[in-house]
């Protein structure tokens, strides 16, 4: 148990409570005395992932059953924050997405649509549904988390790249939007992580571990950081993937 | 879910063998990784030694990333865990809240999973028993798919303590902490000159709490078996928090590292820390019950053709002979090793292939040599002809005849195997090797 419980009164919801990242981020924000409400899919999952939270930690863990690919769970959840937010006590991880094989979409467009609900349309929907309850209440803190894969369109994934694009201009617009009322939006690009995502993929180098990625994202939250890369070397990568003259990016097979 | 092919060794990394590896992070996962699997065993931060947790061209299922703490009730001390939870996790989470577990091996890196199924034991095997005799109870996936809530006293669960990962998979299990006060003990530590000495000092010392011997193995003649005994007492003193300092071993030590005269200058510096009196001193816990842990990994000291570790126990009568026997054998193959470890054992644990048996147990390790082969061989003779048996956590090269002949339950155990997994789809390169599910043994 951290000595340090200066997030004691904050209720930080987690969506997409069952990956590894979004475990060790509870971990992080309880260990500061914050109360935390995992949203899932797996509800047995979460439970698990609840008591192991609170126990460690000793705060209040709740879990809330969402499927983001259905708009009217994503509805019912944000009505669930609302008040929350409203009562000025609502910080927001969003670390739910889905990444379908690029081929398997290629050959089946129709996986495309379910991918965009998921990445991009409902985090959309949910941050404005909630964002006027927030504006009202002045406060509180919301964590994107995208990819470095938006930042250019890639042969090998392109198409989970866009939707992290997507999503990554709209964070970019409703900072500036929030920030206007007091609440601060972090857009966070992670690289490849230690994670089932890209347990056994060939060309994984570096993964970053759950616990101190989560940890580096906390503190760029709380400091009001705008866009983080982590682990941090991403953002050299990608400046450089991103000046690449398109007539040589073309012919790249990356 | 993706498997990733690797090649791995135990903790004495050799052997290594090469399967499709799966890292579950929910229950589900696992759940689907071990149905799709013709071949397959749990493993936990890959501890146990020798050839426990491989196998070869078949599937492994790690279990580190299911270490969440499920439950506790702090009216009974029961504590509720996935099988990937460590002894370091549960110590640094419940010891600031006045509770430890009763019974701890010799790393703290260790899982709950992996000690119910080499059933270990720790520096307090006489009065506590091993770590087993703490669980009450675990849920355990089985071949058939079933999840089967195993109570102490079933035949399955004295089958699955010590049972190797054979039986399935746990993937929950409850165990009872102990009530403490303070997170140190009080040590005191004292030389001894002789094999002699150390049996009846140790002898006296099972009605401590703990105790343990430092032998140097490369002592012979007169001095055959000197060494420093530890005992150590809990006490209700809490010292301040210390900055846990961790080092790692950057590279593979190269082989002069371990040559005699190394390995007996480290020894010899390892006696005279101790003052001719012996001293007192108090010691937080986490740094008595795990020694090593400070060097993160230790193994890499013996270089990339890793080692062995010898475990033996031989019951008190036999002791005298058999280890001066043994340590003899030892230092006249000048097969440098570290410090070795002399402890005692209590009553015998209930699993059907648990280790312990009352007597002495002798621990110590062997770079892997050519001709390492053959003193592990006598090793395994001598402690055969004396009654005792090996520990198959540390075991990489035992014969078939051996074990069955050290472990008189191994029918009963195969007969549990035939009930739950008819088609053998638990398996290990040790369980191939010795020949556990019957058929052809593979030497």
């Amino acid at each position: 148990m951290s000595a340090v419980r200066d997030l004691q009164g904050r209720l930080w919801a987690i969506v997409g409570g069952s990956s590894p990242l979004a475990r060790a981020f509870a971990h992080r924000v309880a260990a500061r005395g914050a109360s935390v409400l995992l949203v899932g899919r797996d509800l047995d999952d979460l439970a698990r992932t609840a008591a192991d939270v609170s126990l460690r930690h000793q705060v209040e863990v709740l879990v809330h059953g969402c499927d983001l690919g259905d708009p009217d769970q994503v509805g019912l959840l944000a009505r669930r924050l609302q008040s929350e937010a409203e009562a000025g006590r609502l910080d927001l991880l969003l670390a739910a997405a889905i990444m379908p094989s690029q081929a398997a979409m290629e050959a089946d467009p129709a996986l495309v649509p379910p991918l965009w609900q998921v990445n991009v349309t409902a985090p959309i929907d949910l941050l404005l549904r909630l964002a006027p309850a927030w504006q009202r209440a002045g406060r509180g803190t919301v964590v994107v988390v995208g990819s470095v894969a938006g930042d250019r369109g890639r042969l090998s994934n392109h198409l989970y790249g866009a939707s992290k694009a997507a999503l990554a201009t709209f964070t970019a617009g409703f900072r500036n939007r929030m920030a206007r009322a007091g609440v601060h939006v972090l857009t966070v690009k992670p690289g490849f992580l230690d994670t089932g995502m890209t347990w056994g993929l060939p060309g994984i180098f570096l993964p970053g571990q759950p616990d101190p990625v989560a940890g580096t994202i906390l503190a760029a939250a709380l400091n009001r950081k705008d866009v983080l890369y982590v682990p941090g070397f991403w953002w050299l990568i990608l400046t450089i993937l991103k000046h690449i003259p398109e007539p040589i990016f073309k012919r790249l097979k990356i | 879910m993706r498997a990733k092919t690797q090649t791995l060794g135990g903790w004495g990394r050799w052997p290594t063998s090469t399967a499709s590896v799966f890292r579950p992070e929910r229950l589900a996962e696992l759940q689907r990784a071990v149905a799709d699997a013709p071949s397959v065993l749990a493993r936990g931060a890959g501890r146990s030694y020798g050839d426990q947790a491989l196998n070869q061209s078949g599937s492994l299922v790690l279990t580190t990333r299911l270490n969440r703490l499920l439950g506790f009730d702090p009216t009974t001390g029961l504590l509720v865990a996935e099988p990937g939870v460590t002894f370091r996790d549960v110590l640094a989470t419940f010891q600031p809240r006045g509770w430890r577990l009763p019974v701890s091996p010799g790393t703290g890196f260790a899982t709950l999973g992996g000690a119910i199924a080499n059933d270990v034991h720790g520096k307090n095997h006489d009065g506590r028993g091993s770590f087993s005799d703490h669980v009450q109870w675990f849920d355990l996936l089985l071949a058939s798919g079933e999840v089967r809530r195993v109570v102490r006293g079933d035949a399955l669960f004295r089958a699955t303590v010590g049972g190797m990962g054979l039986t399935g998979v746990i993937i929950a299990l409850a165990v009872t902490l102990d009530r403490v006060t303070g997170n140190a003990v009080l040590l005191k530590e004292q030389r001894i000159t002789d094999l002699d000495h150390f049996l009846s000092a140790l002898q006296a010392a099972r009605a401590s709490s703990y105790s343990v011997g430092w032998i140097d193995a490369l002592a012979r003649g007169r001095a055959l078996g000197r060494g420093l005994l530890e005992t150590a007492e809990p006490t209700d003193t809490t010292l301040p928090p210390e900055r846990e300092r961790r080092r790692r071993v950057p590279l593979d030590f190269p082989g002069f590292a371990l040559s005699a005269p190394m390995v007996r200058a480290f020894n010899l510096a390892y006696r005279w820390r101790v003052p001719t009196a012996g001293r007192e001193r108090l010691a937080p816990v986490a740094k008595f019950l795990y020694p090593l842990d400070a060097i993160e990994d230790w193994n890499r000291i013996y270089g990339k053709r890793g080692f062995h570790q010898f475990q033996c126990v031989v019951p008190d009568a036999e002791a005298p002979r058999a280890l001066t026997a043994m340590l003899q054998a030892i230092a006249d193959a000048g097969a440098a090793s570290f410090l070795a470890v002399l402890k005692t054992l209590g009553p015998r644990g209930q699993g059907m292939l648990s280790f312990p048996q009352p007597g002495f147990t002798l621990a110590l390790d062997f770079p892997h040599r050519a001709t390492t082969g053959e003193l592990l061989a006598r090793l395994e003779r001598l402690t055969l002809d004396a009654g005792g048996r090996l520990y198959l956590a540390k075991d990489s090269v035992a014969s078939p005849a051996s074990i069955a002949a050290m472990y008189p339950d191994l029918p009963a155990f195969q007969a549990v195997l035939a009930e739950v997994d008819p088609a053998g789809r638990f398996t290990s390169d040790m369980a191939r090797r010795l020949g556990v599910r019957g058929g052809e043994a593979r030497r």
